[in-house]
């Protein structure tokens, strides 16, 4: 017993109580155990259960979500128990543009075409313009998925509003359907198309949303195959300032790979929101204001996209 | 008591005297029966831009669409939409030029209803055409019956698209069993193919009085059927761009406001075809001024309900201008497309409006040129009601080429746009020329109003 917990914690005890609570034909390590039923240890473990009542199990009744078993998802169902989020802090970016070209590398895009995009926004005449870093919001009330006619698009249990791009068949209505632009398409730029036939091998790193695909639509996924294994999606890895911060909803924390926030209380302290919410998309993905920032705005002096 | 009305209508038809009904029949199949030089040349240029169309896509579809076609991530929906758009608010011509005036006892409709009725056939078609020009995976086009989602717009127009096609194809057919009839007995001088086909396609019609019976009745119903079908396709169509967030179509006034629309290209698209026809095919006696006359009023209503519409659709936002509408408003009425959009409401409402009013501009020509004006004023409508809104998003456009930010259609979409239209003209063209474009045995029926019924004319 002491073992068990010492090695695991809270966080994997709280994973256990999600896993078995939530009960979960989808669930892994109980499902095996219900139909294998390993021999018994005979050490018992104490765990809470997703109604809050602590009960005392077998050690083999437990089975840890090991990366590699979190890695063994549905691209269509997601990956269970996670809900992710990302939460923006507009203090603290100085449009450095890592975000940009560490997205780009990741999904092997070639500009103009970003899945992140750094804007200069200014609210009023009289406040100072900052920079917007944004992505797909992977809203939990999608228009894009919507309107979808073939089910390319489709909302998953971890949050990600992820594309099949197998399925997709081009007719673009989940891009006139977002009002965030959030969405590419795949034209077949000749650049691209040669880059992507060079890399053939390390294309669709992340999984969930290939962007190889001509004549389909991609979109940021928020690196599902990274965010499985728990590596961070690299807009947040490749950020010099540590703007972005990826986390799970459930565990409430987010994390920009240096310091870990509660999720709930720096929403609440920051006075974070979301990108018209009055839209009623209900986006994952949150902004903490502009103020008491980092760095004083600088225009941008180079133009980056301007290639056709 | 059915067979008893069928045995006294029996002794009251040929209140029609054979010598009329011979020169109608022979004036109405002369179309068909000889082809002049320009009608050939006419055929071939159709055939010819269609062919280039045909190329087009060819080019389109093996080479890169970042080249082919100038749409990008902002304006993803071009001049392939708004034609679409264009085709279905064409084909509700069928709806009101055919269904509409008969069942409101309108004679005037009868030389009127299968023009509009192949014109509608052929509208529709060439909408489904250019929206697979538009699709970015055509070969996965049957996707929409393997994985169809119910909850999707595209697929509720597509199955009322689908519906409306079989219902008008069917409408076209069954008032024409009689003509083929005719067609058989009276045409020399064709191939045998085209006899035989004649001679399948009216169904051993005899012209007994059961067999006119069946026939009225199911022209009926299915008028009545094709009315709410044709309100279906287009509020659906309309519903495509109201169902999304984007400000520049988040409208609940969008599926009346389309259907408004249609009705007056409709009236217009109905004019010109009516000209063209009626001097191709010396038809003077059957489409007369009275027609011109009748459809220059009619044009003059359907631009009212249309401008009322648009005075809902824009002037009642532009009076708050919400942030959200801003842009959107802004750039038609004073920015960029000020130009555009005010040739249009001139052109498109305010000429159709108040030009027919006055009665010499319900002759033929006049007419026809304030319809053209409005056919094509129509056209870019669509345009305008697609592709400007795109460019002006929520959140602004940064750091982008030049083209993602302003479309302008490539050559290759406009070739195939251009194929469209030479289609559905070849599509009636071809039409009139295997079939009576004007149904015989409906404008002698026409021509007997107030008698008694000819019922056994062949």
């Amino acid at each position: 017993m002491k073992k068990e917990n010492e090695n695991s914690g809270r966080r994997n005890f709280l994973k256990f109580g999600l896993l078995a609570g939530g009960a979960t034909l989808t669930g892994l390590g109980l499902k095996n155990t219900l139909f294998a039923s390993p021999p018994e240890t005979g050490t018992k473990v104490k765990v809470l259960t997703a109604d809050g009542k602590m009960v005392e199990v077998d050690s083999s009744m437990i089975a840890h979500p090991s990366e590699e078993k979190l890695a063994e998802f549905s691209i269509r169902e997601g990956i269970p128990g996670k809900k992710f989020i990302m939460v923006i802090d507009l203090a603290r970016c100085a449009n450095a543009r890592k975000c940009v070209s560490g997205c780009q590398s990741m999904h092997n895009l070639l500009p103009p075409i970003e899945f992140i995009r750094v804007k200069r926004m200014q609210d009023t005449e009289i406040t100072a313009p900052y920079w917007f870093p944004q992505t797909c919001y992977q809203c939990d009330n999608p228009p894009c998925t919507k309107v979808c006619p073939v089910d390319a698009t489709f909302k998953r249990t971890d949050g990600i509003v992820a594309i099949d791009s197998d399925r997709c068949i081009g007719c673009k209505f989940c891009m006139a359907a977002c009002p965030y632009s959030a969405r590419t398409f795949n034209f077949g730029r000749p650049e691209q198309v040669a880059y992507n036939e060079e890399h053939a091998k390390d294309l669709n790193k992340c999984g969930a949303t290939k962007s190889g695909t001509e004549g389909t639509v991609s979109k940021c996924d928020f690196c599902p195959d990274s965010s499985a294994k728990g590596i961070l999606p690299a807009c947040v890895t490749e950020c010099p300032n540590g703007v972005i911060f990826f986390g799970d909803e459930m565990e409430d924390a987010v994390t920009n790979g240096e310091e870990t926030f509660r999720l709930s209380e720096l929403l609440k302290k920051r006075a974070g929101y979301r990108q018209f919410e009055e839209l009623g998309t209900k986006p994952r993905v949150y902004y903490l204001p502009p103020v008491e920032r980092a760095f004083p705005f600088e225009e941008a002096t180079e133009i980056h996209n301007k290639a056709e | 008591m059915i067979e008893k009305d069928i045995t006294s209508e029996k002794t009251t038809h040929e209140t029609f005297t054979q010598e009329e009904y011979m020169v109608m029949k022979r004036d109405l199949l002369r179309p068909i029966q000889q082809i002049g030089t320009w009608g050939k040349v006419w055929i071939a240029f159709l055939v010819a831009v269609c062919l280039c169309g045909v190329y087009a896509y060819y080019i389109q579809e093996t080479k890169s669409k970042y080249v082919t076609v100038s749409l990008r991530d902002y304006t993803m929906w071009g001049v392939y939409i708004s034609n679409f758009v264009f085709f279905v608010a064409l084909s509700l011509i069928g709806v009101l030029m055919s269904a509409v005036l008969k069942l409101t006892n309108f004679q005037w409709y009868r030389p009127l209803s299968r023009i509009a009725e192949v014109i509608a056939v052929a509208a529709i078609m060439l909408a489904g055409i250019s929206i697979v020009a538009a699709m970015g995976r055509p070969d996965r086009l049957y996707y929409l019956v393997t994985h169809g989602r119910i909850q999707s717009p595209i697929v509720w127009d597509i199955i009322v698209i689908l519906t409306y096609v079989a219902t008008s194809i069917v409408l076209l057919f069954i008032p024409m069993i009689p003509s083929m009839s005719t067609c058989k007995n009276h045409l020399t001088n064709k191939p045998k193919w085209q006899m035989k086909m004649y001679d399948i396609l009216s169904f051993g019609w005899e012209g007994t009085a059961e067999q006119w019976k069946i026939l009225k009745k199911s022209v009926k119903i299915l008028t009545v059927l094709v009315i709410p079908l044709g309100v279906s396709i287009h509020t659906v169509t309309a519903w495509l761009f109201a169902t999304t967030l984007r400000s520049e179509w988040d409208s609940t006034n969008f599926g009346a406001y389309f259907v408004s629309g249609a009705f007056l290209l409709g009236v217009a698209g109905m004019v010109v075809a009516v000209f063209v026809i009626r001097k191709a095919y010396k038809l003077e006696n059957y489409l007369t001024e009275m027609h011109f006359d009748k459809l220059g009023k009619a044009l003059v209503l359907m631009s009212f309900i249309y401008i009322y519409f648009n005075i809902n659709e824009y002037l009642v936002p532009a009076y708050k201008m919400s942030g959200l509408h801003e842009n959107h408003l802004l750039n038609l009425f004073i920015g960029e497309e000020a130009i555009f959009y005010w040739s249009v409401v001139l052109f498109g409402m305010l000429i159709p409006a108040s030009l027919p009013l006055i009665p010499s501009m319900r002759k033929p020509l006049p007419l026809t040129i304030i319809a053209v004006c409005v056919v094509i004023a129509a056209w870019f409508k669509r345009y305008l009601i697609v592709i400007p809104g795109l460019a002006h998003p929520y959140l602004p456009i940064q750091d982008v080429p030049d083209s993602w930010r302003h479309y302008s259609p490539s050559l290759i979409e406009m070739t195939i746009v251009a194929a469209t239209f030479a289609a559905m003209m070849l599509i009636v063209t071809l039409f009139a020329k295997f079939f009576p474009i004007i149904s015989v045995w409906e404008v002698a029926e026409g021509k007997l109003e107030g008698k008694d019924e000819i019922i056994n004319y062949k």
